[in-house]
């Protein structure tokens, strides 16, 4: 390889490899720039704006951003700190999140999100939505009702898997996660318990019965370190996640 | 069932990507797409049932829960209520004895509103099975509730409840145009495919769908891009005839006058950029319009201006198939229309890569609107020194408007670039004028002080719409009936807008209420900032400027709503008691708890 090519991350050299966008070549470079739909895994797919960046002064997100020489990209600053504060908050007060009680609680990416960004309180008014859970299955639980839509389990289901068990149905806020079954439950689909699409979920949907709260809250990933150090660790180093897929994946 | 499954899987050739076509057939003809249909359709067209549930329920007009055997949908532009269209609804829903929103327990129908269904100029609007009636009156909603109860099948209802006028008032270049059919495509044959494109650079025409995009760098960007290699592989030109931004409605006349001059326009672009396949999107609430497009599509074929060797230029072939929408606005965005040609839930693609490059099949394709693509057909005729020579020195050409509101005159307008507000409303007839609403609710509110500006790009840009609001109106109420229009609109896909506009359509539901107070005001300028730099596409980046138009130029009529200038909680006590009201059938003093003194 010849001389890398670069940008500026609030001001500091960033290499990148061609093709990679601007969060695949920070967090290689050990960066973090905080986001929650984005998965080294998987093609980056911009949908919860969490990773909102300035870009040669515009907003973009940087998971969907592709690194250019000498672009100057602005993360940690006062107004992009209070954009992905409102919109965590805003992912709060559409589902219903009651951490205290919830078994993702610890591993879960959005309270550890609500953490690294300050976040207190909702802010909003919470839409308190009625999402009954998929409690079907003998081996799986589904409780839509923390839902972010955030796509991974699609993602994974259909790249990985090959199964398209997961896919999303309606439309602006009525926009919700369904399965792969005429009877929509989760027992009637071809999931299985070594699927991929049951290990990405960054909250607390898809959840395996019968072994909850084996960790004790309190020792678990985000309560020992917070999500801008393991962040950095589950990062790929290559150059390039999986490359475009006919997946049911939108706006793909 | 299986039969009627089939054939219309079978006029698709079972192709995927058509699976929105055969999903608005089956809707048309089934009246609604059951769960077995549905996984029938997977099946057999190789889909995961759940994708293409997940269709089914993204577009409004395809229903996986049985609807009535008659479905009416009231057009909801704040156009349509100024003309009465809420009263004429309940009334419909008492005579039939339904509720709004709710089937009938016989099944026989069901009434609701949607969207703008683009009948501004002669509302209010609505849809009976798909089928679009204009000019809504006591009248009329009497007549057709009396033949809803008779069970009369749509075909034998009198068809002049259907007539739709076209109502042009002003006509210029392209409306005063009506060249004979091939007569733009052999011009530009005679030029040459390049030469024709630099006569389209030279006109200086810029896109006609709101963004104002130079149309001959677009085409020429799709002419240079690399044609992906697989079967079947070409450039496309797409027509984007989804007309979905309220208060628009001047490509339905377009279409219905001077379909020969779109499609004219279509094929000159396909020679410019080289192209063999093109798609008219037409919007699902212009269903009507379908029959005689298809007639004037199979005249041109048959004319030999369509089809193979055009013209009889051996080589050039291009042919045109329409599309419908399914009830979403949001697939007017060009990479979400692509999605939805695709058979996809129409969501707005990542971009870069840009449709000149990777659009339809991920091949270069052009997506211009119908008002674009008859500009187009005129420039070849007559060439891009003399069309730039009308309008203004930065917007080349002609603009159609779609007049509606408080006026005398209301319909389809076209000027010259650089006309001033006042003179438009002193040509439709608006008197006592207090806002002028320019472009949709995506555009700019303007107010009596504001009415010298010109329409051009250099002043006020407009797609066309230009709805117009005497002082007797409630500016406050047109900011909410457009907040509740995105809230409705938007395709759910990002964060800030998803949550957003639902967010923006609740505070203003509040500040109606009058439980709003300051606080709620801050909130709607913190959801600004932040549609503003994080939304996905435009739909969630112009969510708020109708919020912010009308309040920083009727204060007032924000003003007077506010209980508090602190935080007024959103929970409504007696509002809490509405169901037990409505359950109980009481509206006395005696059911509501009595207002703190
Ligand atoms: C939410 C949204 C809705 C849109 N709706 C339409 C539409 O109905 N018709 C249209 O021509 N363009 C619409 N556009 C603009 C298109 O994305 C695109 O710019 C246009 O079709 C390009 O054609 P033009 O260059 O000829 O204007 C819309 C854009 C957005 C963001
Ligand atoms: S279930 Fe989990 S992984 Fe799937 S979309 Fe919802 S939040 Fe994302
Ligand atoms: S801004 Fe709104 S309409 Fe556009 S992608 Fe985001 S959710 Fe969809
Ligand atoms: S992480 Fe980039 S949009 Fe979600």
């Amino acid at each position: 390889m010849s001389d890398t090519q670069t940008f500026l991350l609030d001001g500091e050299e960033v290499p990148f490899a061609p093709g990679q966008t601007v969060i695949q070549a920070a967090l290689a470079a050990g960066r973090y720039i905080p986001h929650l739909c984005y998965h080294p895994e998987f093609k980056p797919h911009g949908s919860c704006k969490v990773c909102t960046v300035r870009a040669d002064g515009r907003t973009a997100a940087a998971c969907t951003l592709p690194a250019q020489a000498g672009l100057a990209v602005e993360s940690e600053t006062e107004e992009l700190k209070e954009l992905r504060h409102t919109l965590v908050q805003m992912l709060f007060a559409e589902g219903n999140h009651f951490c205290p009680s919830c078994e993702q609680s610890g591993n879960c990416m959005l309270q550890a999100l609500g953490y690294e960004l300050g976040v207190m309180t909702a802010g909003f008014r919470h839409f308190f939505p009625i999402r009954p859970v998929d409690a079907s299955h003998p081996d799986i639980l589904l409780d839509f009702n923390r839902c972010i839509l955030c796509e991974l389990c699609v993602r994974a289901s259909c790249e990985v898997d090959d199964k398209c068990v997961f896919a999303l149905s309606g439309r602006g806020i009525g926009k919700h996660l369904i399965v792969n079954a005429e009877s929509g439950r989760l027992a009637d689909t071809e999931v299985a318990l070594s699927d991929k699409s049951l290990q990405v979920c960054p909250v607390g949907v898809i959840l395996r019965k019968r072994v909850g709260f084996a960790v004790p809250i309190g020792q678990r990933k985000y309560d020992l370190r917070p999500i801008r150090a393991t962040a950095l660790e589950s990062a790929p180093r290559g150059p390039q996640a999986p490359g475009p897929c006919p997946s049911c994946e939108e706006g793909s | 069932m299986h039969a009627l499954l089939d054939a219309a899987m079978g006029r698709y050739r079972h192709n995927p990507t058509c699976v929105v076509q055969i999903l608005r057939e089956v809707q048309e003809q089934a009246g609604w797409i059951a769960p077995a249909a549905l996984s029938y359709i997977a099946e057999q067209l190789g889909l995961p049932r759940a994708r293409v549930e997940g269709v089914v329920g993204f577009y409004s007009f395809l229903h996986a829960q049985p609807v009535g055997r008659y479905r009416v949908l009231f057009s909801d532009n704040i156009t349509d209520r100024m003309q009465g269209a809420e009263a004429l609804l309940d009334a419909l829903c008492r005579k039939l004895w339904v509720e709004r929103g709710k089937t009938s327990e016989d099944g026989l129908v069901s009434v609701d509103t949607t969207s703008c269904t683009g009948l501004c100029d002669q509302g209010p609007g609505l849809l009976v099975n798909g089928r679009a009636i204009a000019r809504a009156s006591r009248e009329r909603i009497e007549a057709i509730g009396e033949l809803i109860l008779a069970r009369r099948p749509l075909a034998e209802w009198p068809p002049e409840l259907f007539s739709i006028a076209d109502n042009v008032r002003r006509e210029d270049l392209l409306l005063g145009s009506r060249p004979e059919p091939g007569a733009a495509i052999r011009a530009a044959l005679a030029r040459g495919a390049g030469a024709t494109l630099d006569e389209v650079q030279a006109s200086r025409l810029c896109g006609r769908g709101g963004a104002g995009f130079a149309t001959g760098l677009k085409w020429a960007a799709c002419r240079d891009a690399p044609i992906q290699n697989v079967q079947g592989a070409s450039r496309f030109v797409v027509c984007n005839a989804d007309e979905g931004e309220p208060g628009t409605f001047k490509d339905r006349v377009l279409l219905a006058r001077h379909a020969d001059l779109v499609f004219e326009g279509m094929t000159v672009a396909a020679l410019a950029v080289g192209a063999r396949k093109g798609f008219l999107y037409l919007r699902g609430e212009y269903r009507y319009l379908l029959e005689a497009i298809e007639e004037t599509l199979a005249r041109r074929r048959a004319a030999g201006l369509l089809g193979g060797d055009i013209c009889g230029s051996a080589g050039f072939d291009f042919d045109i198939a329409v599309h419908l929408g399914a009830g979403a606005y949001v697939c007017g965005e060009e990479s979400a229309l692509i999605e939805s040609l695709e058979g996809k839930r129409g969501i707005p693609r990542n971009r870069p890569p840009y449709p000149v490059t990777h659009g339809y099949l991920r091949q270069p394709t052009v997506v211009n609107n119908v008002e674009t693509f008859c500009a187009a057909a005129w420039i070849a005729l007559h060439g891009g020194e003399s069309f730039r020579a009308v309008g203004t020195p930065k917007s080349a050409g002609t603009k159609l408007l779609s007049v509606s509101g408080d006026c005398e005159r209301p319909g389809i307008y076209e000027y010259p670039f650089g006309v001033t507000v006042r003179e438009i409303l002193r040509d439709c007839g608006a008197a006592s004028v207090q806002a002028v609403q320019v472009g949709g609710p995506s555009g700019t509110c303007i107010d009596a002080t504001e009415i010298d500006r010109r329409l051009a790009f250099e002043d006020l840009a407009s797609a066309g719409a230009f709805m117009v609001f005497d002082e007797t109106r409630d500016m406050f109420e047109v900011a909410r009936n457009f907040a509740h229009f995105f809230a409705h609109e938007s395709c759910g896909f990002c964060t800030p807008c998803r949550v957003g506009t639902a967010m923006l359509a609740d505070a203003m539901d509040k500040l109606h209420g009058g439980h709003g107070s300051q606080h709620d005001l801050n909130e709607i300028h913190r959801l600004n900032r932040l549609l503003q730099a994080t939304a996905h596409c435009g739909l969630g980046h112009t969510a708020c400027n109708p919020i912010l138009d009308t309040f920083r130029r009727f204060r007032p009529a924000y003003e007077r709503r506010l209980s508090s200038f602190d935080f007024e909680p959103a929970f409504d006590l007696d509002g809490a008691l509405a169901e037990a009201r409505r359950m109980t059938g009481r509206d006395d003093a005696g059911a509501h708890l009595a207002a703190e003194p």
